[in-house]
């Protein structure tokens, strides 16, 4: 396919905007660069059937099964697109005065208002701009609070082995150091070598509760309570939370702050990428540390306020906004009935479709999940050596999103597998049954797999080259 | 109402039996009771009808205005009705990072030629796929300039508020040092930099322009940092650089900046764009997703998410950031914008903007007891004193749909950019002037 810059002429190109209304001025030559910068020069309908051709070779929620493990691909709702796209908010700037931009405060309120129901949480900053930035948020808000309360020597954080990487990756930005605890052969925490784990050092905790192997951790009671009575703060990372939402609380389990990754459990789709939005939560008691400022409403009327020991901004102005004009939306949409089935029925999805492929496919998860359940393909690497990226790449070729792969990490040869709540019996049946044809393949066939995907727009591509010799940039 | 479950009741009955259960409760029975959530405090669930009545309303509370005067870190541009159209495409709206690679080439290139485009506006050798905002983008890149033996960074006062903020919360967490110095005269203060530059400082961060809108000397800047074996970080606006000298012309070691400025709206402030670019000998500090070109089993060209190695899901504790989901379909978004207006159109919006802005301070000083605070070569913003309470003038203003000036310490930092026109430039300049003096 080629690149924009391959396409369209020289001098090519479409006017925007009428010619200059006022004098024209010109900067001093000696500020000014020596070349235009070499964007591309095409047409309006060479750019539009560029990137048509480019969606083609994309792959998203809207064109198919995306049990994507841990990312939680559920349906995007179109009314959040549409409510998010309103000139009343879009057309907003970020510093007009409070009294004309009450309805983005109110929005933030009231977002807030359902986010603190739903974890058990009291108050939450939405400045955060996705789950990581949200980590880095509740861990700097664990931090001031150690701080000011004089415990200089809480310098780690305890973080079990089957966390995301973002965990260990965000305990180093806070300043503080990973003290990694392994799982239980049931991938449970250890309770013993937690307890071994504490002690006058410990910051805090993350965890992911139900875990990433889908599990919910029953002792999660006595965890929270080890931590607290050494001292340490505990953090949820909110990351699976679409298992639990309206079920279970991690105010209720004993966690002190939370972020949530509203662009997987509230619905806001993930852009390729981002931008999604990580609010993070906390108790009374740490939110005097939080990042200001936060919306309180007095007489009637919203207004900003900075938190009385704020640790500082994480990032500009307020949030991502028009993310959580779509969190708002959804909350609304499912109401106090519909958030509890949302994950339930998640739950329920994840359990029908491990159990269809439980015969073939061995669980490294126990025979009961929550929202998601992750396969090991250990013994069929062994026996055939077929690997889970040959069979991830295979089932590309039947037109379905492979799980996430090599996670967590303390699976040998992981599939990571979450069906989510939105889709149909019908789907799931339907995957059971490409799950089943490629073990079939994989059994009689293993370079089937090997030289898989087939029929997807690329072969592999050839990674270890790209690292090695990097082409970062076009160059004509 | 509902929740996007398209499983009938009958439906979700009988998946229960067919994995052993009864009831939903099975399901949960290993969340000990006490835990377990009897009823949510939230309203009922509503229609999609009534959703859209109250998130109207919602919207009908604020106040947008037609002609705008105010920047200080969220620009007010013409956005090409290509832009929207593109961004909405569904398969780009809903797909994850690009992992699979083989069903993600339209992200991925698409991802290649926004580096691409950052790296022809800054003038520098490597851009990632993006971090969340402006801000945070300042703050990545000072971070990578920290060494063991140097761990000090120096800020100009002259950037924006929130830059100066957001960098001391990173650097904070980090037990590395941070000195702002002062601005002097609306940009930085040389002298005062070239104090503060000893020999355990990692980089000098200033913006450009500065956030009063002056241009700085930029090349200086850098040098200074240079002589002292300091990394120079420009924090830059990315329409300004279809005129002003590139970054890399200036010596700069990393480019920074807020892209909202390319296509993206105000929307009270996020979803923005923090773009970072550097040069090839920094590359691997970078922080966050890049993409890179290889080839595919069949020899075709193809893209891939690449020097992994730096990221969080390789590296944990020793990762070069924690960021993981970034802003792609804001960096598609400018993609699109900087492709539909191509160099010169680029071009002309920067100029339309200087000319803009040049011509409503000419006519703004012509009003009795507002002149410039500081004559220095701005380019779209500047200050100016203000005779009167700086709300009563914008109150005013705001009766006629005008967001006046950012009223700041010195009086009101302006800004205008290309949309808006002369006449709306006269406009807010006669009711600024029947308030001042009358
Ligand atoms: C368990 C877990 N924690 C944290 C994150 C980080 O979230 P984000 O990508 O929004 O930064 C993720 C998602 O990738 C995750 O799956």
């Amino acid at each position: 396919m080629k690149l924009i810059f391959e396409r369209g002429y020289k001098g090519r190109g479409s006017e925007h905007l009428p010619d200059c209304d006022v004098p024209v001025c010109q900067l001093p030559e000696s500020m000014i660069r020596a070349e235009q910068p070499a964007l591309p020069e095409v047409s309006e309908i060479e750019l539009v059937r560029h990137y048509t051709e480019l969606e083609k070779q994309t792959y998203g929620v809207n064109d198919g099964f995306y049990p994507l493990g841990s990312c939680t691909m559920k349906y995007n709702p179109r009314i959040n697109e549409e409510m998010a796209s309103l000139p009343g908010f879009t057309n907003i700037h970020p510093l007009q005065s409070q009294d004309t931009v009450q309805g983005c405060m109110e929005v933030l309120y009231k977002a807030e208002e359902a986010l603190n129901e739903i974890t058990g949480m009291d108050r939450f900053t939405m400045q955060p701009s996705a789950g990581a930035h949200g980590e880095f948020t509740g861990l700097l808000l664990i931090r001031a609070w150690h701080l000011h309360h004089g415990n200089t020597q809480r310098t780690k954080v305890i973080v079990p082995d089957s966390a995301h990487g973002t965990n260990p990756a965000t305990v180093t930005m806070a300043g503080y150091e990973t003290v990694n605890v392994p799982s239980t052969k049931d991938s449970l925490v250890d309770l013993d070598a937690l307890r071994e784990a504490v002690g006058e050092d410990t910051a805090g905790l993350m965890l992911t509760n139900p875990n990433t192997l889908g599990l919910f951790d029953p002792n999660i009671g006595e965890i929270t309570k080890i931590i607290h009575d050494a001292g340490g703060l505990c953090y949820y990372d909110g990351a699976n939370l679409n298992a639990v939402m309206g079920q279970a609380r991690p105010g209720d389990m004993g966690f002190d702050c939370v972020h949530l990754n509203v662009h997987k459990t509230f619905s806001a789709p993930h852009g390729g990428g981002g931008p999604g939005s990580g609010p993070v939560g906390c108790k009374a008691f740490l939110a005097p540390f939080l990042p200001g400022p936060v919306v309180e409403k007095e007489n009637g009327a919203y207004t900003f306020k900075t938190p009385k020991f704020s640790f500082g901004r994480v990032r500009g102005f307020h949030g991502n906004f028009l993310v959580l004009v779509k969190t708002l939306t959804y909350i609304l949409s499912l109401g106090r009935e519909g958030i509890p089935e949302a994950s339930a029925n998640a739950v329920l999805n994840a359990n029908y479709l491990m159990n269809r492929i439980a015969k073939d496919y061995d669980i490294a998860s126990g025979s009961h999940c929550m929202h998601e359940f992750v396969i090991t393909l250990e013994r069929l690497q062994k026996e055939t050596g077929v690997s889970a990226l040959d069979v991830a790449k295979r089932l590309i070729d039947y037109g379905i999103h492979p799980p996430t792969m090599y996670f967590p990490l303390n699976v040998k040869e992981a599939l990571m597998v979450e069906p989510v709540e939105t889709e149909p019996l019908e789907t799931l049946d339907e995957v059971a049954a490409i799950f089943e044809q490629v073990m079939e393949e994989a059994r009689e066939n293993p370079d089937l797999l090997h030289g898989a995907p087939h029929n997807a727009p690329i072969g592999r591509p050839d990674e270890v080259n790209a690292a090695r010799n990097p082409v970062l940039r076009y160059t004509p | 109402m509902g929740c996007y479950v398209p499983n009938t009741k009958a439906q979700q009955q009988k998946m229960l039996e067919t994995i052993g259960f009864t009831s939903f409760d099975d399901l949960y029975k290993v969340i000990p009771e006490s835990m377990r959530v009897k009823s949510l405090k939230l309203e009922p669930g509503k229609s999609e009808l009534e959703v859209r009545r109250i998130m109207e309303e919602l919207a009908a509370k604020n106040n947008p205005f037609k002609s705008i005067f105010r920047g200080a870190g969220s620009y007010d541009h013409y956005i090409p009705s290509v832009v929207k159209s593109v961004t909405s495409k569904e398969s780009f709206l809903t797909a994850y990072t690009p992992y699979q690679a083989e069903i993600s080439q339209g992200v991925l290139q698409s991802i290649f030629e926004y580096q691409t485009m950052i790296c022809e506006l800054t003038g520098m050798d490597v851009s990632n796929a993006s971090v969340y905002d402006g801000p945070v983008a300042a703050a990545e890149a000072v971070l990578m300039c920290e060494t063991r033996k140097r761990s000090r960074v120096v800020l100009s006062g002259a950037l924006h508020p929130h830059v100066i903020e957001v960098v001391k919360t990173y650097c904070d967490a980090r037990s590395v040092e941070v000195t702002v110095v002062p601005p002097k005269g609306g940009k930085t203060d040389m002298e005062g930099v070239k104090d503060a530059l000893k020999d355990d400082v990692a980089c000098l961060c200033f913006q450009q322009p500065g956030y009063y809108g002056i241009i700085e000397d930029a090349e200086a800047l850098c040098a200074l940092a240079h002589e002292t074996g300091a990394k120079s970080v420009m924090y830059v606006n990315p329409i300004s650089m279809a005129l002003l000298k590139t970054p890399a012309e200036c010596g700069a070691d990393i480019a920074v900046g807020e892209g909202q400025p390319l296509g993206i709206p105000m929307s009270f402030g996020g979803p923005y764009l923090g773009f970072m670019a550097t040069t090839q000998r920094m590359m691997r500090q970078l922080p966050g997703r890049i993409v890179g070109e290889t080839t595919d089993s069949r020899g075709g060209r193809a893209f891939v998410l690449t020097l992994q190695a730096r990221e969080q899901h390789i590296r944990r504790e020793k990762a070069s950031s924690n960021i993981c989901t970034n802003q792609a379909l804001c960096a598609m978004t400018a993609s699109v914008y900087l492709a539909a207006m191509g160099p010169s159109g680029l071009e002309a919006c920067a100029t339309q903007c200087h000319s803009k802005a040049v011509y409503a301070k000419d006519q703004l000083v012509l009003i009795k007891g507002i002149s410039l605070c500081y004559d220095e070569p701005f380019f779209h913003e500047f200050v100016t004193t203000c005779p009167v309470d700086p709300d009563i003038l914008n109150r005013r203003l705001a009766k006629e749909g005008i967001l006046g000036g950012l009223p700041i310490n010195e009086g009101l930092l302006w800004c205008v950019t290309e949309k808006q026109s002369k006449e709306e430039i006269d406009r807010m300049v006669a009711v600024a002037r029947e308030v001042c003096e009358s």
